[in-house]
């Protein structure tokens, strides 16, 4: 398979109106303003945005979509959107608020067909499936979880996503919930095991803390694209910085025009 | 940092968009309202009046974004604003709507604006690897035989890169017509034609971040200058 440029999506999990980072997808602290963010990773040069609402699921409400509107009028680059879209009314909303994509993960699991009737109405690309993967101790296979890691779903990841993208996903966004927000480094097997057997872009999400795991993500795990929050957040690493090591490795990203914005 | 795109300085330059019915425009009108523009969108021919400058934006289906044009009266009033000179853009389905004809699902017929056909993108790269359809993400951008001065390219420093999601590009019959290619893991996809005052690209300057709003910018000032 051909490989696409590499993409550098900041990831900003979100319990309104605040940004916040969890250990683990739990254990949350406020960072900050989300759309204050978003415009300056934005401004850095990121290529993508994901908004995920931490809580919505929980309490079976969506409250991302002014978020989403505010941030549309700033900043132009895609935008996916998820986190308790429950149906395609849910997932209108978000589109008509200026994301490009949604992410479902729990509306998914429950009721798998919401994934083909997103794929019909907006195209597979717009379908993005966010799995929240948590390895089996001992076994190099993972679990998929619900409701941010706290919900077992008795379904093996591979399995899971093998069916998703049959039935339209047309990108997935991976989550580790054993690395997420330990800055040690992507969950590489999982990544590995999941891009040997589906051709869809593979977004992993959970633990970058250096520019090697960057790297690592991409060259081991042949990724197609990296989520980054805590590293951005707070301000450990910059995109350029990013950018520039994976450029040094021989790796394909994007150039953005250098006059500022 | 706004101050250096058109508009901000001046009295706004007042662009037309050609609401059909294709779906959100809603980014394509804010990108426009950042670089300076006033956006005043059309549901109907009626509403436009006095145009410099015409966006037809376009998502979806060929199909159906040709029947949004027809069935709400657009055909005509895009061809008269072409033949008076206005400058004129085509977003996405927008750009390949310019065409002669499209190939997706059978043929069908398009404005003929631009002489060509809409082609489905290869599946097979040239090194033999397969090719994912719909392309989606982020392409360099290359010259082909029209200048990028004097166009909304200019501004653009060529090898950046901009955003497409489309799985049909528009093929111009005459070459000439090209402004700017792409390569997609090395294969070529038609990024942008220009035949007079006319324009089309493939991928979104809304989402195309600082070289989508450059862009923009530079259609912004021919429009202007008109």
């Amino acid at each position: 398979m051909a490989k696409h440029k590499v993409r550098l999506i900041a990831r900003l999990d979100v319990k309104a109106p605040n940004l916040i980072k969890g250990v683990n997808l739990e254990g949350v602290r406020v960072v900050g303003d989300p759309n204050v963010q978003a415009r300056k990773y934005y401004a850095g040069g990121i290529d993508e945005i994901i908004y995920i609402d931490a809580v919505a699921t929980l309490y079976a409400r969506n409250s991302l979509s002014d978020l989403v509107r505010a941030t549309a009028s700033d900043v132009f680059i895609p935008m996916t959107v998820g986190g308790g879209l429950r149906s395609i009314q849910d997932v209108d909303t978000m589109m008509r608020s200026g994301a490009d994509k949604v992410s479902i993960n729990t509306a998914a699991i429950r009721r798998p067909e919401i994934l083909t009737e997103v794929a019909r109405r907006y195209g597979s690309q717009a379908m993005v499936l966010s799995v929240e993967a948590k390895r089996l101790r001992g076994q190099d296979k993972w679990e998929a979880y619900v409701d941010n890691g706290r919900e077992k779903t008795g379904r093996d990841v591979v399995d899971w996503i093998k069916e998703a993208v049959d039935r339209g996903a047309g990108e997935i966004l991976l989550t580790s919930v054993d690395h997420e927000g330990m800055a040690k480094g992507f969950d590489i097997p999982l990544c590995q095991a999941v891009t040997a057997v589906v051709g869809v872009p593979i977004i992993l999400s959970g633990g970058m803390g250096t520019l090697d795991h960057a790297l690592a993500a991409i060259e081991q795990g042949n990724a197609d694209a990296i989520a980054m929050a805590h590293v951005l957040h707070y301000n450990k690493l910059s995109i350029d910085a990013i950018r520039n090591h994976l450029i040094a490795h021989g790796i394909e990203v994007c150039r953005h025009n250098e006059d500022g914005n | 940092m706004a101050s250096k795109y058109a508009g901000t300085t001046k009295m706004a330059t007042k662009v037309h968009i050609c609401d059909y019915g294709s779906g959100n425009i809603l980014s394509v009108e804010r990108a426009l309202e950042k670089v300076g523009a006033e956006v005043v969108r059309c549901t109907s021919p009626e509403q436009l009046q006095d145009v410099k400058g015409l966006i037809i934006p376009g998502v979806g289906a060929f199909a159906d974004c040709m029947r949004g044009v027809r069935e709400r009266g657009f055909e005509r009033p895009i061809h008269q604003l072409v033949e008076q000179g206005k400058w004129v853009l085509g977003i996405c389905v927008g750009m390949q709507i310019l065409a002669t004809r499209s190939e997706e699902f059978g043929m069908t017929d398009g404005l003929d604006i631009v002489p060509g056909t809409v082609k489905q993108l290869p599946d097979i790269a040239p090194d033999g690897s397969r090719l994912k359809r719909p392309h989606v993400g982020w392409s360099e951008l290359q010259r082909r035989s029209q200048p990028w001065e004097g166009s909304p390219l200019e501004q653009i420093d060529e090898g950046t890169a901009a955003y497409f999601v489309h799985s049909f590009h528009l093929v111009p019959d005459d070459p000439k017509h090209l402004l700017a290619d792409a390569s997609y893991v090395g294969t070529p996809v038609h990024a942008a034609v220009r035949r007079g005052r006319v324009f089309g690209v493939q991928f979104h300057p809304e989402k195309s971040g600082r070289t989508g709003l450059a862009f923009l910018d530079g259609f912004l000032k021919l429009v202007q200058t008109a």
